[in-house]
């Protein structure tokens, strides 16, 4: 939980500081998206079973913060507050500490399944968040969605329609979507769990390059330890329902990582941490 | 099998009996191809030969069971613009009432998706209107709106707007949560949210209500000119039988069903034509 320790590559410190000191050394606590005491209950009637309880966690800006935990232990719920689909009935979640009432459109969404629509082009359905939410897209916009496709090696996938790519590639196209408004936060909701265990591992090292490169605040819903260990520098382990924070680990491996990071004993001491919460819960909780 | 080149086979002889061997499965499995290609069309074709003999053998009258010659002869006895006539009468009921049908149906499920008010209270008055027979109320229709087209065409809506509602509120529903949710994050407009996701991804839906329902349509208008009517294919075979004339009576019929199939086909190739993606897939 040492706050100092988020930062742990000197690159992603300096990005961080960089791009926005002037707002940074205003808002004294640097914490980018902050959620105070959040709980959050489907049932609306009072005593009904809490889906999350009690979590409290600052993730700064341009960090990328992995979440585990068992099916079921409102990791999504975590991830929608933060987008401001949901509202949660207890604490409160800040995003540059404007508290978060409503859906925002700095955000950008990566689901589990591409969610990519049947009837448009690879490049229209990159352009799609902008053509929802103006009504039309511009040349640059065009020129910018060119540019994302490029550098995710997708361009000679432009003109194709969705059901011609492989379910990886389809991925891809849904994380260059989610890029095109050009977010600080990056939310992902298992993005690769429908993937098979080679393209995920690809997938996960192209993420990091453009993170590397174009960096935001990532939230990183997952389900494989291996896969969060290996890409975020916290990772925030939850109990099962109600969920709550079993514990908040830094990773600490340098960046670049590359798969023989897998293999280092820092790899295996988290990953086994890791699994310690979530077989015997009750050893901590 | 005597493809297999000679020198080859001599010199590999345990290859050849291997090569004859699916040299035969492939005549065997273009045979088995062509067979199923041809099948549907062998299996009519001696359907109406069993019928036909039936007739002869049996001396069946014409007036119990026409044979399918004596109904060919009816078909060409009757003049081409007489066809025409009630072709046009029965089409044109038919696709106005289809059309007004569309009109009202995807508006209306719209409608329900969007607000839970209508739902609960426009939906059990659909269900009503669906469970009365329209082969019941039809007359009371005649009666309320006169003899000319509109009523027909009322009688045809009746019949064909149930299965739109329904294919559309379903495809519409069956939207991917999470693109719905996108959209919310994104602010956009909630007429943009219907135009650009929820109604593309009903379209395969709503083109399987298409298909029920410009069968349905064709039922409708046939319904509809046994009550009343001076012309169209329903009248014509109903007239031709109350004249004890059942090969042209057939003839009529065939013709409808004839049309009625050729409608449902077009609806394919118009979702063929401006939807492509909205197919399944051929594997």
């Amino acid at each position: 939980m040492n706050v100092m320790n988020a930062f742990s590559t000197p690159s992603i410190e300096n990005v961080a500081h960089n791009d926005d000191q002037a707002t940074q050394k205003e808002t004294t606590p640097n914490a980018y998206v902050r959620m105070e005491d959040v709980g959050h209950c489907y049932d609306p009637t009072p005593d009904g079973p809490m889906a999350v309880q009690h979590i409290n966690l600052d993730i700064y800006r341009h960090e990328f913060v992995a979440v585990v935990g068992p099916s079921g232990c409102g990791k999504s719920t975590l991830l929608r507050m933060v987008a401001g689909l949901l509202i949660p009935s207890h604490g409160e979640v800040s995003v540059f500490n404007k508290p978060v009432t409503e859906p925002r459109d700095d955000v950008g969404i990566v689901f589990q399944k591409p969610n990519l629509l049947p009837w448009l082009t690879v490049k229209k359905n990159v352009l799609f968040p902008l053509k929802h939410k103006y009504g039309h897209v511009s040349l640059e916009d065009k020129k910018r969605a060119d540019e994302l496709l490029t550098m995710t090696g997708l361009a000679s996938f432009a003109d194709k329609m969705p059901d011609e790519l492989s379910g990886g590639m389809q991925q891809r196209v849904g994380i260059v979507r989610a890029l095109l408004l050009n977010p600080d936060i990056l939310l992902m909701d298992e993005p690769f769990s429908a993937l098979d265990a080679l393209t995920r591992e690809q997938i996960g090292f192209d993420l990091l390059d453009i993170w590397r490169d174009h960096p935001k605040t990532v939230l990183f819903i997952t389900h494989s330890i291996s896969e969060a260990v290996l890409l975020a520098d916290r990772i925030l382990v939850m109990s099962k329902r109600p969920g709550t924070v079993l514990d908040l680990i830094d990773v600490n491996l340098p960046r670049p990582r590359t798969a023989k990071d897998m293999n280092s004993t820092r790899f295996c001491e988290l990953t086994e941490t890791i699994r310690g919460h979530i077989y015997e819960p009750h050893s901590r909780a | 099998m005597n493809h297999t080149p000679a020198p080859k086979a001599a010199l590999h002889a345990p290859q050849q009996s291997h090569n004859s061997k699916t040299t035969a499965s492939g005549v065997k499995q273009w045979f088995k191809k062509q067979g199923y290609r041809f099948a549907p069309w062998l299996f009519f074709i001696s359907l109406l030969i069993l019928w036909e003999s039936i007739c002869r053998l049996g001396h069946v009258p014409t007036y119990i069971l026409p044979s399918p010659s004596s109904i060919i002869n009816a078909f060409f006895n009757v003049s081409f613009s007489r066809w025409m006539v009630h072709l046009w009468a029965t089409l044109r009921v038919a696709l106005l009432g289809f059309i007004v049908s569309i009109l009202i149906s995807i508006p209306l499920s719209i409608a329900l998706i969007r607000s839970e008010l209508l739902n609960r209270t426009i939906y059990p008055v659909l269900v009503v209107i669906q469970s009365t027979p329209v082969v019941a109320v039809a007359p009371l229709i005649i009666v309320l709106m006169g003899t000319g087209d509109a009523s027909r065409v009322l009688i045809t809506c009746l019949i064909t707007f149930f299965p739109l509602v329904v294919s559309t509120t379903t495809g519409m529903l069956e939207t991917p949560q999470e693109l719905i949710e996108l959209s919310q994050s994104l602010r956009a407009p909630r007429y943009r949210e219907t135009w650009q996701i929820r109604i593309p991804y009903a379209i395969p839906h709503i083109f399987s209500g298409l298909r029920v329902s410009i069968t349905l349509a064709i039922i409708g208008a046939v319904v509809a000119e046994f009550v009343a009517a001076e012309q169209g294919l329903g009248y014509f075979i109903q007239f031709s039988t109350s004249f004890f004339k059942i090969p042209q009576a057939f003839a009529g019929l065939v013709f409808l069903s004839a049309i009625s199939l050729l409608l449902f086909k077009s609806v394919h190739w118009i979702q063929a034509w401006l939807f492509p993606w909205s197919l399944p897939k051929k594997k």
